[in-house]
């Protein structure tokens, strides 16, 4: 088991940890606030910004690029909620709308990019589709590491806000508090850690990031001061698990796997934890039931 | 046109009208990502329907990826019934998890097949021509032929469970109720769902699929009010969109699927511009037309009272203060063209037309303010702001009971004459 360790793979177990990490922490502020598919919208709606960044730029510069899609996917969703507030489409259709339409725009330019560049250069721009885990290397650490540092730090500084927008944004508002404002920093964050992760993880396991260690915890607290650290943790041991057993068994692809991971914890949280999880509430349910048809005892204490 | 131009269109043509028409009924349910969730978790189905029976087409990748999307549409609605997990976020969590369990299943056991789920998001539509199998003398690619069938089920299911589907679509409690049970039609349409999104997936990928699933239906929903017609529509605009990414891609020599989707995004954006009713320059128009009606009325207003008071018209330029030189000038000149007032050298005063809607207007003002005085006790200066707003508002059958009410009064609270209902006995001042 020593030979897997080499300094290569503990760099991607170090990246995905962080970005297990960093997800968590952000992913868990967007599924209390309802916004558990704006990382699947961003992801999608990044991928032609990032092909343009590369046709502008023209080689692999990363910063660049990660420019570039961080643009487009912010353009999506603002796309989505004016969409949502001045015109009869939903919510649903419109993060569906953008979603499909940007991600074609995406293909679509990137093929183009195929057909111009020699083979082989392309390669750098399907594994922001596909994910490409086992490629982390030393400055996507830092890289991933820094943009986790960057949320935490602003969550610390807004916890009181963010608390109050989460909970009762109603509340929130009526109180004067800058909801607008909260909510595109929020985004811009969601942003950060979704454009830094596609290389590593791809679309749609990008969106399985975000969501997977926030909902997770949200079984076991429910404060958000606990919460936060809690999907931390989840997101760490997703990102760790899922790189470690990928190294271990050659032919398992990291990005799956480590959403695979997240979701047993998912789904053992779901059955398990205490008050929230579905044996509590089974048991919870009967003794009611059972305390009812029991008509000599009285349910209430005098 | 070339065979394979016309095949190639053809397949994304029945593509994109079987996913739209069952698109139509997703967008108006409100559950339009419960079809992307499902373009993504049949990938799982896909991949053991294709362990178990050794093909990467046929009836057992059919039924994989039926039984996935089901799955997927019950554990969705499970999660957040059972241990209330927001919607969108177990929507989330079940989709990702079927896709990379597809991902893993197909990496670890179906290595060389061509199912790389690089294919699954952008389809190979350019090489459908290419499979072809012979009917009778005619060799019929593949895609089309499924493609053909699975639209033309999709077409009858519609037709036969019409009145069902329709009432499920707009009234589920109503449905239950009449005996139509919701959650059943609700199966029913993701078992739709997942039946076109197999057969559309293999040839045109994912990204085509979720494209064609919503951005037809809610384009259409921006152009009409019925369901009917709304099919139609979004049948046509999937048609439209079908030609028009063929031109594109042949064009730009890139991903067919692709720009399909792209054009698709096009058109909806048109018609967010142009629909009549629901379309963004619809509602400027509008919006516009109230703003210069409510300045037209504070002119006519003016000059009024000014007449009211002074006897004489008003020089233009002191009217609407506050407003640009543009919209006085703009307001003015509708005035005089819809011949309410008189501009004469600068000086502009009323016609017998424009006194007639003053009054109206005066009338509405001066009533109102004598209304809320009497019953919500606003102190004398607080009246006027209201009854500025209300004013424009206010119609003639409102405002004759309004008079009514308060007893035809003569007099509004600051002493002023509440002009009468018509201006042939009152013209001289």
């Amino acid at each position: 088991m020593s030979d897997i360790f080499t300094y290569n793979t503990m760099l991607v177990l170090l990246g995905t940890s962080l970005l297990g990490a960093a997800s968590g922490l952000i992913g868990s502020l967007a599924v209390l606030r309802r916004q558990s598919l704006a990382g699947d919208a961003f992801s999608h709606a990044a991928l032609p910004g990032l092909c343009l960044a590369f046709m502008v730029v023209g080689e692999r510069n990363l910063a660049a690029l990660l420019l570039g899609a961080f643009i487009s996917g912010i353009l999506g969703l603002v796309v989505v909620s004016l969409l949502r507030r001045y015109t009869r489409i939903k919510q649903d259709a419109a993060l569906g709308i953008v979603l499909s339409t940007f991600f074609g725009m995406g293909v679509v330019l990137s093929r183009i990019i195929q057909n111009q560049t020699i083979k082989g250069s392309k390669a750098g721009l399907d594994s922001y589709i596909l994910g490409k885990t086992a490629g982390i290397i030393a400055s996507d650490v830092y890289l991933i590491g820094s943009a986790a540092l960057l949320c935490l730090i602003v969550i610390v500084f807004l916890f009181k806000e963010l608390e109050l927008l989460t909970f009762d944004a109603d509340f929130a508002r009526s109180q004067g508090w800058p909801v607008a404002r909260l909510d595109l920093i929020l985004i811009i964050l969601l942003g950060l850690v979704v454009v830094i992760g596609l290389p590593a993880v791809g679309v749609v396991m990008m969106a399985a990031l975000l969501i997977l260690p926030g909902v997770t915890a949200r079984f076991w607290t429910d404060r958000l001061a606990a919460m936060l650290p809690v999907s931390v943790g989840f997101g760490v041991i997703t990102g760790a698990v899922g790189t470690w057993l990928s190294a271990e068994y050659a032919n398992l692809p990291a990005g799956p796997i480590i959403v695979l991971i997240g979701a047993g914890l998912f789904l053992f949280s779901s059955v398990f934890a205490p008050r929230r999880g579905l044996i509590a509430r089974w048991r919870r349910a009967n003794i009611i039931d059972t305390s009812l048809l029991d008509l000599d005892t009285p349910v209430f204490e005098a | 046109m070339n065979m394979i131009a016309f095949w190639t269109i053809l397949v994304g043509i029945l593509a994109g009208v079987s996913c739209s028409l069952v698109g139509c009924y997703l967008v108006l349910r409100k559950m339009s990502l419960l079809g992307d969730a499902i373009s993504h978790a049949v990938l799982p189905g896909i991949a053991l329907g294709f362990l178990l029976s050794g093909k990467i087409s046929g009836p057992a990748i059919v039924m994989g990826a039926m039984v996935m999307g089901l799955l997927t549409a019950y554990l969705t609605q499970a999660l957040s019934k059972a241990v209330k997990v927001p919607e969108d976020a177990s929507l989330g969590v079940v989709f990702t998890t079927l896709f990379a369990l597809g991902v893993v299943l197909i990496s670890v056991k179906a290595r060389n097949v061509d199912l790389d789920p690089g294919c699954v998001l952008y389809g190979l539509i350019e090489f459908t021509p290419f499979d072809t199998t012979s009917v009778f003398r005619w060799e019929i690619p593949q895609a089309a032929l499924t493609l053909g069938a699975t639209t033309l089920f999709v077409l009858v299911a519609i037709i036969l469970c019409w009145k069902e589907l329709k009432l499920a679509s707009f009234d589920p409690e109503l449905s239950t109720s009449l005996g139509y049970p919701a959650s059943l039609l609700h199966y029913f349409l993701m078992a739709l769902t997942a039946g076109v999104t197999v057969a559309a997936f293999e040839a045109v990928g994912s990204i085509l699929v979720v494209a064609m699933l919503i951005v037809p239906a809610a384009t259409a929903q921006l152009l009409t009010d019925r369901l009917r017609t709304m099919l139609l529509v979004a049948s046509l605009l999937a048609t439209a969109s079908a030609i028009l990414g063929y031109w594109g891609g042949e064009r730009w020599n890139t991903s067919v699927a692709g720009m399909m989707a792209v054009s698709a995004g096009g058109l909806f954006f048109i018609a967010l511009m142009l629909a009549p009713k629901y379309g963004l320059v619809a509602k400027l128009v509008k919006q516009l037309g109230l703003t210069f009606r409510i300045l037209r009325e504070d002119v006519l207003g003016t000059l009024y009272r000014n007449q009211e008071r002074h006897g004489i018209g008003l020089s233009g330029a002191d009217l609407l203060p506050g407003q640009l030189t543009m919209v006085r000038w703009m307001t003015l000149k509708s005035l005089v063209r819809r011949q309410l007032v008189n501009s004469d050298q600068g000086t502009v005063s009323l016609t017998k037309a424009g006194q007639d809607r003053a009054l109206q207007l005066v009338r509405a003002h001066r009533l109102w303010e004598t209304y809320l005085q009497q019953n919500v006790a606003l102190p004398a200066d607080h009246l006027h702001a209201p009854a500025e707003k209300m004013e424009h508002y206010v119609g003639p059958v409102l405002l004759d009971s309004i008079a009514e009410d308060l007893h035809q009064p003569a007099q509004d609270p600051h002493g002023r004459e509440i002009p009468a209902q018509h201006s042939a006995t009152n013209s001289g001042r």
